[in-house]
């Protein structure tokens, strides 16, 4: 066994609700995961399920009431600002929406300037490390002083990659990194992540509502669903004989892109739906 | 392995788009000339000691009211001092008033506005609550009531003034910083350690800083109004000169000397002028520029627009089945867009396509590739600009390209119907969910409202929405997106149409409502016996509810066939490449292997800190 890079531990985060005594909203309820070295673990689940409060949780930037995150033998869940600062060389972050992530009025350079200057890289290293970056990210030299509007969204999402590198963490929080673009894009950018994986050893926190998407890159794959984690386990087994009613269900909503074969798919859906219903009807009824 | 191909970037923007505010002024009439006058101004204030022939101040008996002389090109005043030496003078005291007004301002202004836009809290609602409060004062009457306590001091008037106009950069910086505050890219800054300090001098002050600039020439402007006003009622201080103590004195002399209250109005009048002129100017360059950043749409990629004819399939063993009536026939439609420069940008080229009654046509492309355009136009729904430059579309007989707008609005809604992406924005917010149902029926089937409201609660239970009463009651923000989509879906079918225009109907749902919807719109399409443009980028959706489907790349139309030729034997490169980037069914990744992982650990663990990195690879 080696050694865990992050262990999620009951975690509990909360949202206080307006108004006087109302019990604050769970986000998530006590939520526990790990990952290792190098791995990526899959987060699936429908909206409201608490993936991205999860993610967020990870990097500070939600309120964790409860249970621990240990990454590397530390709890990071409780840190100052100080102690945060001195973790974002270790834990980074691709957001979904590659339109609003990148600072309209900074040109490329200055976006990934800006995690090393945290740092006190001097200038010159600065620009080298920019032209290191972007060809790692499979960009042209010549993007560095563009703007981001100048842009596609898979480009730009290529650009927040390259940002989240800049500090060569050990994980990279990925918010729906491929959601918001085309198929044929979406395919370029999970070849590339997988890429800088198998080169650089880092690891992925992968928050997908894609099952399709999340197979293809996770070792491991973690379903959640009203802020619980209902199915948690090897990334094949969970994404294709899927064992917690709710993964099935989600399993089966997917429509397959073959005709004859997302017939079957639907026929089985409907029985399992009725049966679900026959059940609980059954339930109520006792 | 990276793919090089999206390496091809659009070509740059022209330098213009990017130049600083300032440099973009001096190419605007208005701003450079604006702009040179201030500056002249300014530099005569300045250099009053210089450029004055006289001192201001020395008054002589004997030229008390004199016209021009020699040496005193505007005369005297009833004091007998030179006038354009006063003038000179008069700028400085005037604009170092107004000056110190806009400081104040800013200082109070702009820090309270990023102090509570920023970190809220409790400072937030104290410092809204102060802002309010200074509105609500009435400026002139603080003004008096200072001046009869602490003594007619221009510069106390005006730091008080400050004080009062603060609350405008107040609300304007407060509400930009509200607005970035929760930005991804301020989330990104954060998780890269980024002090506050920072982030708010990078990140938020950019977005602030053009407004405040804007607004501090109009307020400017008013300081130099009302600082003149103060001292023209004869308020302020009269041993300093400036404009409008200059301005009471000519008042005063206005039947013996008509021309001495011409020179201060004259120049309080330019310079305010050209400060709201500035700000103006300033405020066309920022939208100029602001309209290209608004553009979401990525940028168009080179012309490689595939020229090759479209492939087409013949029928199948299980399309054949379909000789419906043929509902809609598309031919060689083409949509341009009206350029400002007066040409056309056309944005879907020869597109054909066929609905038949009861068949579920699918237009499948990536973003840009004209499907909802082509969805819109049957619907002669375009937005601004946009019409259909050639073609036709044959619905029911008639030519759609060229009905007008009255036959148009009896088709649509009633014969056609429409289903949209984005199903909370279609919604009225302002409505009842039953009386956005009832309403149209109303019109299109004129029911009364009894039997309309009885209808749309039948349809809402046949949509599947468990309790019908309660949704109709509901306003749209009570609803979840997918009852919205529902709710929606009954309103297209309310009126028994014949063909349903679906654009994107799944895709801003969740998959296990998607499946939902995606059944009650097969059970609805083959109960109403309807034809069905389905516009969609999920293969998945095509493979669920399609007959036929065409996949569309820069506007036009590449593929066309029934639907298991087009996966089992698509023939089109740009097909097989879309087909093949579809991941469903890949191979999963699998555990990770330990014999990797173990090297992974050790070159995660080992990794050197960023200043080796950055040695290591210079």
């Amino acid at each position: 066994m080696t050694e865990l890079l992050l262990d999620v531990q009951n975690v509990v985060v909360e949202y206080p609700i307006k108004g006087f005594r109302k019990e604050p909203f769970q986000a998530l309820k006590g939520v526990s995961l790990d990952i290792r070295p190098g791995e990526t673990v899959g987060l699936v689940g429908e909206s409201g399920s608490g993936k991205t409060t999860l993610g967020r949780a990870v990097l500070g930037l939600a309120p964790v009431t409860g249970g621990q995150i240990v990454y590397r033998g530390q709890d990071i869940a409780h840190l100052g600002r100080r102690e945060r600062k001195a973790l974002s060389s270790e834990i980074q972050v691709v957001f979904q929406d590659p339109y609003t992530s990148l600072n309209p009025s900074l040109t490329i350079e200055q976006i990934l300037v800006e995690p090393l200057t945290v740092r006190k890289v001097a200038k010159k290293d600065a620009s080298k490390r920019v032209l290191d970056l972007l060809d790692q990210v499979g960009l042209p030299s010549n993007a560095a002083d563009r703007l981001p509007r100048e842009f596609s969204g898979g480009q730009r999402q290529r650009i927040a990659i390259a940002r989240a590198l800049a500090l060569d963490p050990r994980l990279i929080v990925c918010d729906e990194p491929v959601s918001a673009l085309d198929l044929s894009t979406q395919a370029r950018v999970l070849d590339l992540f997988k890429e800088i994986q198998e080169r650089t050893g880092v690891a992925y926190l992968f928050v997908s509502h894609d099952l399709a998407v999340v197979r293809h890159l996770s070792h491991r794959v973690a379903v959640m669903y009203h802020g619980e984690i209902v199915e948690w386990g090897a990334g094949d087994q969970v994404t294709s004989d899927p064992v917690h009613p709710y993964t099935q269900k989600l399993f089966l909503a997917a429509p397959v892109p073959d005709p004859d074969r997302q017939e079957q798919r639907r026929a089985v859906r409907q029985r399992l739906v009725l049966e679900q219903e026959r059940a609980d009807a059954q339930a109520g009824a006792a | 392995m990276i793919d090089l191909t999206p390496t091809v970037l659009a070509p740059a923007l022209p330098r213009a788009a990017r130049r600083s505010l300032f440099n973009r002024l001096l190419r605007n009439p208005v701003g450079l000339g604006t702009m040179l006058f201030l500056a002249l101004l300014v530099l005569s204030a300045v250099f009053a000691p210089l450029l004055a022939p006289h001192d201001p101040n020395s008054s002589s008996i004997q030229d008390v009211l004199g016209g021009p002389a020699d040496g005193h090109p505007l005369g005297f005043d009833s004091s007998g001092r030179d006038v354009f030496s006063r003038l000179i003078f008069a700028g400085r005291f005037s604009l170092a008033g107004a000056a110190l007004a806009l400081i104040i301002a800013l200082v109070i202004g702009v820090t309270g506005g990023l102090i509570a836009g920023y970190y809220g809290k409790w400072f937030d609602s104290v410092s809204s609550w102060l802002t309010g409060l200074l509105m609500a004062l009435p400026g002139i009457v603080v003004l008096l009531a200072a001046r009869s306590v602490l003594g007619p001091s221009m510069w106390l008037s005006m730091m008080i003034f400050g004080v009062l106009l603060s609350p405008a950069f107040f609300r304007l910086v407060y509400a930009s910083v509200t607005a970035v505050r929760n930005e991804l890219y301020v989330d990104a800054a954060r998780v890269a350690g980024l002090g506050d300090s920072r982030i708010i001098g990078k990140h938020i002050l950019t977005v602030v800083r053009a407004p405040v600039i804007i607004q501090s020439a109009m307020v400017l402007g008013i300081a130099i109004a009302i600082q003149a006003g103060l001292d023209f009622l004869g308020l302020g201080d009269q041993s300093i000169p400036t404009w409008g103590t200059m301005l009471n004195d000519g008042f005063r002399q206005i039947y013996k000397e008509p021309m001495l209250i011409l020179w201060p109005s004259a120049v309080i009048a330019l310079t305010c002028v050209a400060l709201t002129l500035l700000a103006n100017a300033m405020r066309d360059e920022l939208e100029r520029s602001g309209k290209a950043k608004r553009r979401r749409r990525p940028p168009l990629r080179p012309a490689d627009v595939n020229k090759t004819a479209a492939v087409f399939h013949a029928e199948d063993l299980s399309s054949s089945g379909r000789t419906g009536e043929v509902l809609l026939e598309v031919q060689d439609l083409a949509i341009g867009y009206d350029q400002p420069d007066g040409t056309v940008k056309t944005v879907v080229h020869d597109v054909s396509l066929t609905v038949r009654r009861g068949e579920v046509h699918g237009l499948i492309g990536e973003s840009g590739s004209g499907k909802t355009q082509t969805a819109w136009s049957i619907l002669r729904l375009l937005p601004d600009g946009g019409r259909v430059t050639g073609g036709s579309i044959f619905f029911e007989g008639s030519d759609l390209a060229l009905a007008s707008e009255k036959e148009m609005t009896k088709i649509r809604g009633k014969k056609i119907a429409y289903i949209p992406q984005e199903p909370m924005s279609n919604l009225d917010s302002a409505f009842t969910i039953g009386s956005q149902l009832v309403e149209p029926m109303r019109v299109c089937l004129g029911l009364s409202k009894k039997d309309a409201t009885k209808r749309a609660l039948e349809l809402l239970a046949r949509v599947g929405i468990p309790n019908p009463e309660r949704t109709f009651a509901a306003y749209p923000h009570e609803v979840s997106g997918g009852m919205a989509q529902r709710v929606l879906i009954a309103g297209a079918v309310s009126c028994d149409p014949d063909l349903l225009i679906a654009d994107e109907p799944t895709t801003a749902l969740d998959v296990t409502v998607q499946a939902e919807v995606l059944d009650l719109l097969r059970e609805l399409q083959s109960e109403l016996n309807m034809g069905v443009v389905l516009v969609t980028h999920n293969f998945g959706v095509v493979a669920d509810l399609c007959d036929r489907v065409s996949v569309m790349r820069d506007g036009r139309v590449i593929e066309t066939g029934p639907v298991r030729a087009i996966f089992n034997e698509a023939k089109h490169p740009y097909t097989q490449s879309l087909l093949a980037a579809i991941l469903e069914d890949g191979e999963a990744r699998g555990d990770l292997d330990e014999g990797n992982s173990a090297r992974a650990a050790a070159t995660a663990l080992t990794t050197p800190s960023i200043s080796d990195t950055i040695g290591a690879q210079s």
